[in-house]
């Protein structure tokens, strides 16, 4: 219990001056996957089921791999902003809350990392 | 802030039954929450019996009729009585409504009546609207100009006056804000469509001078950006208003600042 007026709660901090650089990355990463998901998803769906070999083969040529590089910075890029929305709207406290977004963060960029480094390391090797 | 569960002190219950008005054949049933801040007990939902022969058509009448003739203790809010002052908003059949304009051949069955969702109660049907008001005021609802006054009057166009149609008619009823889930969630930061809608009305007004820093001001993630676009604001509008394109409309100025 304060004695904060009602006004001077809604002004709290001020504006943070930010926010439309991740709703306008939501919707270009959101148009982004339209074509990229089903020019990852077909070729992937493919090769898993041949084993480790056609995995290799699928993306040992420049064009599956580009598409999966491309569909992994963006997919995880969009995940990142999507969960970023959900800790933000559901987790009011603080600590877990900065918590959450520092671990969406690490972990989205180390699955987007990790990925691309598989696809890269198939590719230059073939 | 996200809470499942009611503490135990706002569980409701079920409460008291009143008798029926003596010889009416033609009966509706209503189920109205209560709750005084002055005995400490729980709210609790009280049945009441009203003689539709003898009532009026719309909610408010009901109510009104509940409090001369049944039980005036009962606590609402109304004055204009025809969806002008926006007192009597409340949750009627599950939906923000003013009563006052809501008829009862809308509702099927009985009729539920509880205060507008997710704000503290002040008693019974009345909401705190405190906070509500104090977002209203931080949106700067007047004419901000930095030209010097003309002598007769700031001048508009007939197409940029019509850019405030759909804007100007809002009676800050709070409706839309109460029917938010983004609201409910974080009611103290997001700023939530009634106050939003009033921004763009002064954004978008032809003759106003500080439309950058009117965005400027709303450029903040919990501010405006907590409106993902759910509509109820839109679907529960007594006026007919839509908030969210009002909302959309900001967003599209901020990306235009941008790109």
């Amino acid at each position: 219990m304060g004695y904060r007026t009602d006004y001077a709660r809604v002004q709290n901090l001020g504006a943070a001056h930010e926010g439309v650089g991740h709703w306008w990355g939501q919707r270009i990463s959101s148009l982004a996957l339209i074509p990229l998901t089903p020019l990852f998803v077909i070729p992937f769906g493919r090769a898993l089921g041949g084993g480790y070999e056609a995995i290799l083969a699928t993306y040992s040529g420049w064009g599956n791999a580009l598409v999966a590089v491309a569909f992994l910075l963006v997919g995880f890029w969009h995940l990142a902003q999507g969960l970023q929305v959900v800790v933000e709207d559901y987790v009011p406290q603080k600590g877990p809350r900065m918590g959450l977004l520092l671990g969406n963060t690490l972990l989205c960029g180390a699955f987007a990392l990790a990925g691309v480094f598989a696809i890269l390391t198939i590719l230059l090797r073939a | 802030m996200v809470q499942l569960t009611l503490p135990k002190n706002s569980q409701m219950r079920t409460g008291k039954t009143w008798p029926k008005p003596e010889g009416a054949t033609n009966l509706r049933t209503f189920r109205i929450y209560r709750w005084s801040p002055d005995d400490g007990e729980n709210p609790r939902v009280d049945t009441y019996f009203v003689d539709m022969d003898n009532c009026g058509p719309m909610v408010l009448d009901a109510l009104i009729k509940i409090k001369n003739e049944i039980d005036p203790t009962l606590t609402f809010r109304r004055s204009c009585r025809e969806g002008i002052c926006g007192s009597c908003a409340m949750n009627i059949d599950g939906g923000n409504h003013l009563a006052c304009i809501f008829g009862m051949d809308e509702v099927k069955g009985d009729v539920n009546i509880y205060p507008l969702p997710h704000m503290p109660v002040v008693k019974d049907l009345v909401p705190d609207l405190t906070h509500f008001y104090a977002q209203h005021a931080s949106i700067q609802p007047w004419l901000e100009t930095k030209s010097n006054t003309p002598a007769k009057e700031w001048r508009q166009s007939i197409e940029d006056r019509e850019k405030l149609d759909g804007l100007y008619e809002c009676v800050m009823c709070a409706c839309c804000s109460t029917a938010c889930p983004s609201y409910w969630w974080n009611g103290d930061r997001y700023l939530g469509p009634a106050a939003l809608l009033h921004a763009y009305r002064w954004i978008i007004d032809s003759r106003d001078e500080a439309t950058g820093e009117r965005l400027d001001d709303l450029h903040d993630p919990f501010k405006l950006y907590r409106c993902h676009t759910i509509m109820n604001c839109t679907k529960t509008c007594p006026k007919g208003l839509n908030p969210a394109k009002a909302i959309a409309q900001i967003k599209k100025l901020m990306v235009e600042r941008v790109v």
